[in-house]
């Protein structure tokens, strides 16, 4: 009778306290009906893929400003890979260099978004490439 | 069930997809619980209910650490509210438990009430009985707000602790109705703060008020929950509580009334999912109630000739 609903891990890895821009996505995707799981701050890369295996997270979506997303996002994607959770879409958000990005993206992250990116646009993002 | 063999040997992976599937209502649930039920009984839950803020998660993140120390293996639901409109939620109790995430013997599951009243999600008590059967010797439930309808954590757990906190205001307002009877323990937290003493006094006068009387003692116990204060104490009287439910037979009693409330409930929720997709879904209820506006027929008779046709 319910219908299944996404499930998020919004998660802060590494070290820097802003988390200003996870809370705001976290309650864009709640009010677009998704059941958000926050991690709160410093979390480590192996921390972050506990929570979403006993939380079984449909999504983990990174927030990151401290410009140490080339090491502890791949680190996240390939963990979550060694636990058999491949399935999970992984992505990232916060201040990104352009140039990063394909790094990132051949490193099992799925899409990355950058400052000014509308909430409505990770929402659908997330809608059209859940697994 | 292959997911339910990985479970039981402690695969995390399997006992998270076990229980979205129950989240989920998903016909493997069936299966997988008609399966685990045999194993289930062993593990003590405990509810922990209060108002926002009290500090029930870092309680239950205290709590779980000193049963570490003891050796027991922990499960905690972690229970938020959905939003009203959108059926979506924010789920944040995990972030006064980090330090447990990566801990092998501690599994966390944080869980929407999806719109269902009474402050536990439909699918809580199927986890309870997912985590019993693969092992855990303690399963914590910790419920979102207050107030009356919290009543229902009763339906699931053996001990439940009522957190509150000075400064609530008079009469204890927040915890008044229901939340009193129902508590086997009580904790004021944020004990160093002004009027601790106060809400012990006042907790203690109203539970005197109680007309039923037990042997059991009703411990109100202060507690500095952020700096690890009273922490033993209130695991003593869980573990004290435990042994009470035994020795009086209570647990026993207790978890009779439970299998009697989760089967009625069980029949109403499938006897509800019958009836809408025989009747509701292909319109023939609406030509029914037709009948009903037009005076051709009863409300009463047309009940009967749908229980008829569902009983069969």
């Amino acid at each position: 009778m319910s219908e299944k609903l996404i499930r998020v891990l919004v998660a802060k890895p590494g070290l820097d306290g802003h988390d200003r821009g996870a809370k705001v996505i976290a309650r864009a995707l709640r009010d677009a009906g998704m059941e958000v799981i926050y991690s709160g701050l410093r979390q480590t890369p192996e921390q972050i893929v506990a929570a979403a295996v006993q939380e079984d997270v449909d999504v983990v979506a990174m927030s990151l400003l401290s410009g140490a997303h080339n090491h502890l996002f791949p680190k996240v994607a390939k963990l979550l890979a060694e636990e058999g959770a491949d399935d999970v879409l992984v992505m990232g958000g916060g201040v990104i260099p352009d140039s990063d990005i394909p790094f990132l993206k051949e490193n099992g992250i799925a899409e990355v978004f950058t400052p000014g990116t509308p909430t409505g646009e990770v929402v659908n993002y997330i809608k059209n490439n859940v697994r | 069930m292959e997911l339910v063999q990985k479970a039981l040997k402690g695969n995390r992976r399997a006992i998270a997809r076990l229980i979205s599937l129950a989240e989920n209502e998903e016909k493997e649930a069936v299966t997988a619980l008609r399966e685990m039920f045999p194993l289930t009984g062993k593990a003590h839950i405990v509810g922990i209910t209060g108002p926002p803020g009290s500090g029930k998660s870092t309680m239950t993140d205290k709590l779980v650490k000193e049963l570490r120390k003891r050796g027991k293996k922990v499960a905690i639901l972690a229970v938020d509210p959905a939003s009203p409109f959108t059926g979506g939620a924010i789920l944040g109790d995990r972030v006064r438990m980090s330090d447990l995430n990566l801990d092998e013997g501690v599994y966390i599951r944080s869980l929407s009430t999806r719109g269902k009243l009474g402050g536990l999600s439909k699918a809580t008590h199927y986890a309870v009985k997912i985590l019993d059967a693969c092992g855990f010797d303690y399963i914590f439930i910790e419920t979102v707000g207050v107030g009356q309808s919290e009543v229902d954590i009763i339906k699931t757990a053996d001990s439940i602790l009522v957190v509150t906190v000075p400064g609530l205001g008079d009469d204890i307002q927040a915890i008044k109705a229901g939340i009193l009877e129902i508590g086997d323990i009580f904790i004021v937290n944020k004990a160093d703060r002004d009027g601790a003493n106060r809400v012990v006094i006042e907790l203690e006068m109203m539970l005197g008020l109680n007309a039923e009387k037990d042997e059991w003692d009703h411990p109100i116990l202060m507690t500095v929950a952020s700096e690890n204060k009273g922490i033993i104490e209130v695991v003593e009287a869980v573990i004290r509580h435990k042994e009470y439910l035994d020795k009086t037979g209570l647990l026993a009693e207790r978890r009779r009334e439970r299998l009697e409330t989760e089967v009625l409930e069980l029949v109403v929720q499938n006897m509800t999912r019958y009836v809408n997709e025989k009747f509701v879904k292909d319109g023939s209820f609406q030509e029914e109630v037709d009948k009903l506006v037009r005076k051709e027929n009863d409300p009463y008779t047309l009940v009967q000739s749908i229980l008829a046709d569902t009983v069969k």
